[in-house]
Order: C-alpha cells, then sequence, then structure tokens
C-alpha cells in the first residue's frame, strides 16, 4: 500500500537525509522506523506527506504517485494518513477539541459524527478534562496525546506516528503503544518511527533500521540493533 | 455540503479574529489611518476642485458698447453669444446700470462724484459681461466679437488681459493635475502600507497554515477564514475612519471654507454621508481581502 522505490533525499550536499531507500509496507502492517538521531526517520515521513519533494526516486501510496499529485489533490491522500508529527504541530490558537475536530471539519464531516467522533478520542488518550485548553496550557505530553488524538480521530487507512511517546512517562507511553497495536489489530496500517528500544523489542514485529539515510536491515521480527 | 464549509469558515473566521486579538486589533488601527487617508484625499479633492472652479468662476471677458449703441443691438449679440459652445453665460449691464455701479464703488470719494453731477450726462457705456466654460475658450469668443462686424461694440479687454487668460488655464490644469497625482501617490503609499501590515500579519500564521495544509485542508479551505478576517478589518477600519471625519470636519469644515471659499466639508460630509461610507467601505474590504489573498498564496504551497 505504500512503496519507496530508491529514494533519496540531498537536502545540500552534505546533509544526505535519504540514500536509496527501497522498501514497501502491506496493508495492515506495523512497521516500525529505528535509527540514531538524524538518520532521516522524519524526512522519509515528510516525504510521503508530499511535504518535502525527494531528490530521485518514486513514492507510491495505493499505487499513485505522491509527487506527481497536484496541490489541489493532496489532500485527499493526506485525509487517508494521520500523522503524529515529531514537533506535534497543533494550531496555537485551537483548543485541544478544535485541533482534533479541525482536520474532520476541513474534509467536510457532519457535525453529528465530530459531536460523537472528538470527545470519544480525546477520552481514549485520557485528555477528556482538557478539551478546552489551548496548546499553550498543555505539558508537552499532553499536547502530543492531542496530536494522536488527531491523528486517530479520521480512522484513517494509515497512521504515521513520529516518536510519539518521546515526551511521555513510562505509564502513558505503554498506553500509547497499547492503542497502536489495538488500532493496528483493527485493520489500520502503522508506522512507528522510534529510538526507543523496550518499545521496539516489546512490540515485535517488523523493524527497519536506518543509518546515515540508508536502509541497514529489515526484519520481520525485529530487535532494536543499534 | 456547501453550506456547511461555509459555516465552518464564517464561524472560524469570527472566532480566529478574536482570538488573534492584538494582531486584530493593530491590523484595523493600521487600516483606519490609510482609509482615513484615502477619506482626506476625497474631501482634498472636492476642496480643490470647487477652489478652481470658483476661481475660472471670476473671469470673464467684457464688451464695451459705444455710447449710442442701441440696446436692441446689444441683446441681439448676447443671443448670438449664447448660442456658442463656449459661451457659459452672458451678463448684460445696461449704462444706467454701469453708472449705479460706478458710483456705488466710488461713494466716499466725494471729487468722483462731484465731477460726475458736472457732467451731468452718462459717461459710460453698456457692456456685456461674457462667461466661457473653460479658460481657454476666451480667444475664440473674443474672435467672435471681433470679426463679427458688429459696429456698435467699442472695445473688448480681451486683448488687455490675454497673458492672463492663458496663464490661468495653465496654472489650473496643473493644479488640477497635481491635485490628482498627490490623490493617486498618497493612495498607492496607504495601499502599500495596509498590504504590508496584513502581508505581516499573515506571516506570523504561516506555521498554521502550513499545519492546515499537512492534516489535510484544501487551500480554498484554509484561505477562506483569513479572507473573511480581511473583509471584516476593512469592515470594521471603514467604519471607524468614516465616523473619525465627523468631528473633523465639523470642526475644520467652517475654517476651510472661509480659506478656500469652498463648500464647508461637515455639509459635504453629512450630505453625502452614505456614498462617502460606501467608498470607504469598498475602500477597506478591497484592500483587506486583496492582501490577504495575495498573502496567504506564498504559503500553502506546503
Ligand atoms: N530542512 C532541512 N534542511 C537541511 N537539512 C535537513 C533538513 N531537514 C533535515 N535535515 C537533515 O537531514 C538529516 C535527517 O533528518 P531527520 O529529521 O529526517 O532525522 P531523524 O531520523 O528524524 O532524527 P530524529 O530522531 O532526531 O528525529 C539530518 O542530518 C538533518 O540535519
Ligand atoms: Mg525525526
Amino acid at each position: 500500500m505504500i512503496y519507496f522505490d530508491n529514494v533519496s533525499k540531498v537536502y545540500s550536499s552534505d546533509s544526505v537525509a535519504l540514500d536509496s531507500v527501497t522498501f514497501a509496507v502491506e496493508p495492515k502492517e506495523f512497521l516500525s522506523l529505528v535509527g540514531h538521531s538524524g538518520a532521516g526517520k522524519s524526512t522519509l515521513i515528510k516525504l510521503l506527506l508530499a511535504e518535502e519533494k525527494p531528490s530521485s526516486g518514486n513514492i507510491y501510496f495505493e499505487s499513485i504517485d505522491v509527487h506527481e499529485l497536484s496541490r489541489k489533490e493532496i489532500p485527499y491522500v493526506r485525509r487517508k494518513i494521520g500523522t503524529v508529527f515529531q514537533d506535534f504541530k497543533l494550531l496555537p490558537h485551537k483548543t485541544a477539541y478544535e485541533n482534533v475536530s479541525f482536520a474532520l471539519e476541513a474534509a467536510g464531516r457532519d457535525d453529528a459524527e465530530i459531536a460523537a467522533d472528538v470527545p470519544h478520542v480525546l477520552e481514549l488518550v485520557g485528555l477528556a478534562d482538557r478539551a478546552d485548553h489551548f496548546p499553550h496550557e498543555l505539558s508537552g505530553g499532553q499536547q502530543q496525546r492531542v496530536a494522536i488524538a488527531r491523528a486517530i480521530v479520521s480512522k484513517p487507512d494509515v497512521i504515521v506516528a513520529d516518536e510519539p511517546t518521546g515526551n511521555l512517562d513510562p505509564l502513558n507511553t505503554w498506553e500509547i503503544v497499547r492503542l497502536l497495536g489495538k488500532i493496528n489489530e483493527l485493520g489500520t496500517t502503522v508506522i512507528l518511527a522510534t529510538h526507543d528500544k523496550e518499545i521496539i523489542d516489546t512490540i515485535g514485529k517488523r523493524v527497519i533500521t536506518f543509518k546515515n539515510g540508508r536502509v541497514v536491515s529489515d526484519d520481520k521480527k525485529g530487535k532494536y540493533r543499534l | 455540503m456547501i453550506f456547511i464549509h461555509i459555516k465552518r469558515i464564517v464561524l472560524g473566521s469570527f472566532v480566529s479574529f478574536w482570538r488573534h486579538g492584538v494582531v486584530s486589533f493593530t491590523t484595523i488601527m493600521v487600516m483606519v489611518l490609510a482609509i482615513f487617508m484615502v477619506g482626506s484625499l476625497i474631501l482634498f479633492q472636492v476642496l480643490l476642485t470647487s477652489t478652481l472652479d470658483q476661481v475660472e468662476q471670476k473671469v470673464d471677458v467684457i464688451a464695451y458698447f459705444k455710447l449710442d449703441a442701441p440696446e436692441d443691438d446689444i441683446l441681439q449679440i448676447r443671443e448670438l453669444l449664447l448660442r456658442t459652445s463656449e459661451v457659459n453665460s452672458v451678463e448684460y449691464i445696461s449704462r444706467d446700470r454701469a453708472l449705479e455701479i460706478f458710483k456705488d464703488r466710488n461713494s466716499d470719494n466725494a471729487l468722483i462724484a462731484s465731477a460726475l453731477d458736472e457732467l451731468g450726462d452718462n459717461p459710460l457705456g453698456a457692456s456685456l459681461r461674457i462667461q466661457a466654460h473653460s479658460p481657454g475658450d476666451y480667444q475664440s469668443v473674443d474672435r467672435f466679437l471681433r470679426e463679427g462686424g458688429f459696429s456698435s461694440i467699442d472695445k473688448v479687454n480681451y486683448r488687455d488681459n490675454e497673458l492672463v487668460y492663458e496663464r490661468l488655464a495653465l496654472v489650473l490644469s496643473v493644479a488640477r493635475q497635481t491635485g490628482l497625482g498627490i490623490v493617486v501617490v498618497l493612495g498607492v503609499i496607504a495601499f502599500l502600507v495596509v498590504f504590508n501590515t496584513i502581508r505581516l500579519a499573515i506571516y506570523t500564521a504561516k506555521d498554521e497554515i502550513g499545519i492546515m495544509r499537512l492534516v489535510g485542508a484544501a487551500n480554498w479551505y484554509v484561505r477562506a477564514p483569513f479572507l473573511v478576517e480581511g473583509a471584516m478589518h476593512g469592515v470594521f477600519a471603514s467604519v471607524f475612519a468614516t465616523l473619525m471625519f465627523w468631528p473633523l470636519t465639523l470642526w475644520l469644515g467652517p475654517k476651510a471654507k472661509s480659506f478656500f471659499g469652498g463648500p464647508d466639508l461637515f455639509i459635504y460630509y453629512t450630505q453625502h454621508f452614505g456614498s462617502f461610507f460606501v467608498t470607504l467601505l469598498l475602500v477597506g474590504v478591497i484592500i483587506g481581502v486583496f492582501s490577504s489573498f495575495v498573502a496567504t498564496r506564498k504559503y500553502l504551497k506546503v
């Protein structure tokens, strides 16, 4: 369903973020992307969302070449991918509730559906009592959970989570990992980028390891090994 | 579907207008200044045009008739003059009327009064005071009077003032053009100030625009609230600016009237309140929407 075909991304001659990366993600897969800081994980996600253009190679989502799409068509792909950004990317002038509901509104979902789903996911990430708070009134971990709620609320085909537990305490971390696992069991593809050895070793699913922008291993039942 | 979107956009714009508090307020303040300037330029134009019109009306050519010219001849020439396209009005001053004016003007000069009495007879001829539509037309009026073969005409005073008429025609047209030039230049400056203020305001929202795009919002859905906000800024600013002219013209109107001799600006303001406000409103809304449209363009490329 997602296919990276010989993708390279060179920001500048001394900053090669991805180097000839090729891999495919099957529907319903749970894939972890592992690598040191600066290995190129976030860049990979930016390329998938067409936020950045690859220097060479092609990226396919459901057999559509993402970078062939016009600016008008790109939103339709993005709506099928729920993304948790490493830097959260919450809208500062919107409350937690509005941040979660925004994408649904933009996609034209009806009011009744939004009114039912948003409180439900906020409950799921444990933020029901913070719904009316603005991002600057929330802790880092709470902001991260709002970002997760936003990614899952539209029931997308794929969830891409970039370091979604970076700011969470162990208890919350496991809650989120369990949540992602459950979403995956219900049929959603999950792509998780992380440094966290413990998480990777516990999940026991496919792991792709990156080093300096290159794929160094791709194991069906992976362990963290760097 | 469309209605849901419109509802969400309008509602979202109001909320965001409110939450952007300081930015909205600053933008409106700058727009008030700019729209106020546009309004001042309109009033300036009104004042200038009417002042120049008045100067133009003070200019005339006078045809003096011989003492024995029959009144019928004079009135006939008057009719002929009125039929030409250059002439705006012709005033007939009879011999008696001329004497009356002369006496009036010199009422405090005993010497002249006694000299007139001594003469016994009225020494003044009748005349026609001719006003053309523009100073440049007097030459052809003069030619008409001289080449028409009117034997009863004694003298036309055009020659004496020929240079003055030409100069005046030039000065008036330069004054009109300069006035227009000032209006255009200041108008452009006002526009640029507002445009850049809005650009700056939207620059601060560039990350938000990027985020909205990344979570799957279409370009128009991201952009529309900014356009609505821009229109709202324009509405508030133009209402404010229009109201500011109330005390200002009330205070300045009579002063300007006595100085320039033009119309009282306060009376102009109250009489043209509707069209004045609508003009400023259109200026404000168009600048607001246009600037927001251009400013969001760049950040929507995500
Ligand atoms: N906009 C950019 N311009 C130039 N270089 C960039 C840019 N974005 C990323 N890079 C470089 O690309 C490389 C990969 O960065 P990326 O953010 O993908 O790493 P990462 O694997 O997500 O790291 P982390 O685990 O710290 O998030 C880094 O060396 C980084 O310096
Ligand atoms: Mg990263």
